[in-house]
């Protein structure tokens, strides 16, 4: 197989900014582009993931430096020069590319680690490019490991438990006070962007119904449409806080929107029901008072924080446990990677045979009595005879040069490798 | 021979028990499921344990085996395990078998440090009502035993909450709502339980001495604990006592248990006095 190399060529949301990656999405589907990239020079398996974080081709072939030009035409396509180019994308090869392709699989090198989507885009890639025969041996077997080394990741882990973020804690604690949500209603006071954000995150975990109450009723009429909730006027605040369960506030209010005096008359109505207050505005809405209640639970922006801090140090160590998985399965993979060249496998070939022939030959001189020197000799020159004759129709098979356009030196290792039983790992 | 028997019965279910509770700690700190899924079966395995000791204890005294101290704590520690398995709260209240466990390994330790000698039966308490009136009312403090785990575990999460300050307890306790709802089960079950004790020993107190009700100390207690209860019911379904308080009362109530179960016979004594 000669210089031949894994390269893995990428940009993803760490190395390039969204107006480059933009440019680069593949919209049209994985056919056509992989017909492209079948046109250049040089390469023998080729798969390639685009999402919309991350645009990656693995190639097997020689690397040089027309190669590579050639793949950053394809993946920049002509408008950009090649110095602005380079500065995105990453470059790795071998053990470097398997490790990397492992870490993408294991969802360690996403936006939101530990998010699951990721796997079934890869599955999906490689679907369409197995479809299309421009993965062989190696590639195929890379691929699964990298399947299997996400799963082991998913399985032996807790890394898809705790996604990172300020709406995921909300839920958190809304869960922690409430168990079930489905039976409970979400209060959002003023309209901003993240109190739409946790609301949506509250509703996806089965809140039942959105009210929302801004200062301007027709903001809250749109946003309230979003969730099929029902709208309310600033005025009818504190005879909403008698019938909802979670209030999410973010006005631009300069002072306190609901004090602590406010509420506590509500609770006798209320039946002492929780309420669980978060407060993502800043300055503050909500009267830190509002925490005394019995029954009442009143996050800020910064308790919320201390969540999300909370599940990153459990995410991290975690994410420590899911490195070491990675690395094992891709020294595995490397060390079969290495065995399929050619003169390992003749050696091993070699060493094999030799080693049955010494066992057997010994077992039969064991049981021959009397016999002579000379025979013992003929005897070990046969049983060599026979050995390498046998051996030499597989070895040309191995060896012979690649015929036609496409080298396949690989699968004709792999297969001698199974069929002469030569442990991989 | 049947001493021995009950002897190494009680032996096993120490030790049984032992093993289950050790098992729930390790779940609390682990948080592996096996572990748990092991926990319950040990737990299970203490169940049978006990109510074969029970059964043997009952050929052995020749009487139900609910009047001396050591009987009695047993029997509590019986109610508690079984009120415990036949519910469907486990599932859904995480790690409350570990409190639980905890609190019936006190009771079989409390039980094991008491005289196990047999006494003969006082004549007043030869009836078929024994059994019954003291059977029923200590599967009600069965329930109460877990309302008091279910309070405790909701004092610690509700102050894991409030103060911000994620600690240890946190990820390891189930949510508000669901030791809420634990509290208002128990409760319920075991004041009807209550209930029915304290009117099969007002039916046995006419049939055996031709009164209903004469203020034995134990008599007047129960009555206490009943109101503790009854309270706490009444206030949870008119104006709406949960969360925190209600978590404090089940404490306060099960205080009250324990009072009335053996503070009466130490402090002040009277018919019920166990084996005195």
């Amino acid at each position: 197989m000669g210089s031949e190399k894994l390269i893995l060529l990428g940009v993803n949301h760490k190395t390039t900014p969204v107006e480059v990656r933009e440019t680069m999405a593949l919209s049209s589907g994985y056919e056509e582009p992989l017909l492209q990239l079948g046109k250049i020079a040089g390469i023998k398996e080729y798969y390639l993931l685009s999402t919309c974080n991350r645009v990656e081709l693995l190639v097997v072939g020689t690397p040089n430096a027309e190669l590579v030009d050639s793949i950053i035409e394809f993946l920049f396509g002509t408008g950009r020069s090649k110095e602005e180019c380079r500065q995105y994308f990453y470059l790795y090869e071998d053990q470097d590319a398997v490790d990397h392709l492992f870490r993408v699989a294991a969802s360690l090198d996403s936006m939101i680690v530990g998010e699951a989507q990721i796997l079934g885009q890869l599955k999906e890639a490689y679907r369409h490019a197995a479809a299309l025969g421009t993965t062989g041996p190696l590639l195929n077997r890379l691929l699964h490991k990298a399947f299997s080394a996400a799963k082991r990741v998913r399985s032996e882990t807790e890394i898809g438990s705790s996604a990172v973020s300020i709406s995921y804690a909300a839920v958190q604690l809304a869960k922690k006070i409430f168990g079930q949500l489905n039976d409970k209603t979400v209060l959002l006071v003023g309209a901003g962007e993240m109190a739409e954000l946790a609301a949506e995150h509250l509703v996806g975990q089965g809140v039942q119904s959105v009210v929302v109450v801004n200062r301007t009723l027709s903001r809250a009429v749109d946003l309230a449409q979003r969730f099929n909730g029902s709208a309310a006027s600033l005025e009818e605040l504190s005879c909403q806080l008698e019938n909802v369960d979670i209030i999410i506030s973010s006005t631009g209010a300069p002072g306190i929107v609901i004090h602590k005096e406010d509420v506590k008359p509500l609770m006798r109505s209320r039946k002492n029901k929780p309420l669980f207050f978060i407060d993502i505005a800043v300055p503050r809405d909500l009267d830190p008072a509002l925490n005394e209640i019995e029954n009442v639970f009143l996050y800020d922006i910064d308790d919320l924080s201390t969540v999300v801090e909370m599940n990153k140090t459990a995410r991290d160590k975690e994410a420590v446990k899911a490195g070491r998985i990675v690395e094992e399965d891709t020294i595995k993979f490397m060390r079969w990677y290495e065995s399929l060249a050619l003169t390992p496998t003749i050696a091993a070939i070699r060493r094999k045979t030799d080693e049955i022939c010494r066992q057997e030959l010994d077992k039969t001189l064991g049981k021959l009595e009397g016999i002579s020197e000379k025979d013992r000799q003929a005897l070990e020159k046969m049983i060599g005879a026979i050995s390498s004759k046998m051996l030499h129709d597989p070895l040309s098979y191995i060896k012979q040069q690649a015929c036609g356009h496409r080298d396949d030196t690989d699968r004709r290792l792999d297969t001698i490798r199974n069929v002469f039983g030569l442990k991989d790992e | 021979m049947i001493v021995e028997i009950s002897s190494i019965l009680f032996m096993a279910v120490l030790a049984v028990t032992f093993v289950s509770c050790a098992a729930y700690v390790v779940f609390f700190i682990s948080q592996n499921v096996k572990v748990r899924e092991i926990a319950r079966i040990i737990l299970v395995v203490s169940g049978v344990l006990q109510t074969l000791y029970i059964l043997v204890r009952y050929f052995q005294a020749g009487y139900s085996p609910i009047t001396t101290h050591h009987e009695t704590a047993f029997f509590f520690a019986w109610a508690t395990t079984w009120a415990y398995l036949s519910f469907r709260w486990r599932y859904t209240v995480k790690n409350f078998g570990t409190f639980v466990s905890l609190l019936i390994f006190v009771l079989l330790i409390i039980s094991a440090f008491s005289s196990k000698e047999v006494l003969p039966l006082k004549p007043i308490l030869q009836s078929g009502w024994l059994p019954i009136h003291a059977g029923v009312s200590i599967l009600a403090y069965g329930f109460f035993s877990l309302a008091f785990c279910g309070g405790l575990m909701y004092l610690l999460q509700e102050r894991e909450l409030k103060s911000k300050k994620f600690g240890y307890f946190f990820s390891r306790l189930p949510s508000l709502d669901a030791l809420d709802q634990l509290n208002s089960h128990c409760l319920t079950t075991g004041f009807i339980f209550l209930t029915l004790g304290i009117v099969t020993g007002i039916v046995w107190a006419k049939v055996a001495v031709g009164h209903y009700w004469r203020w034995d100390p134990k008599e007047t207690w129960s009555v206490i604990t009943w109101f503790v209860y009854l309270i706490q019911l009444h206030q949870r379904f008119t104006v709406g006592w949960r969360g925190k308080r209600a978590a404090v009362m089940a404490i306060v109530g099960f205080v009250a248990v324990l009072f009335t179960f053996w503070g009466v016979n130490f402090f002040i004594g009277g018919e019920h006095s166990y084996g005195k």
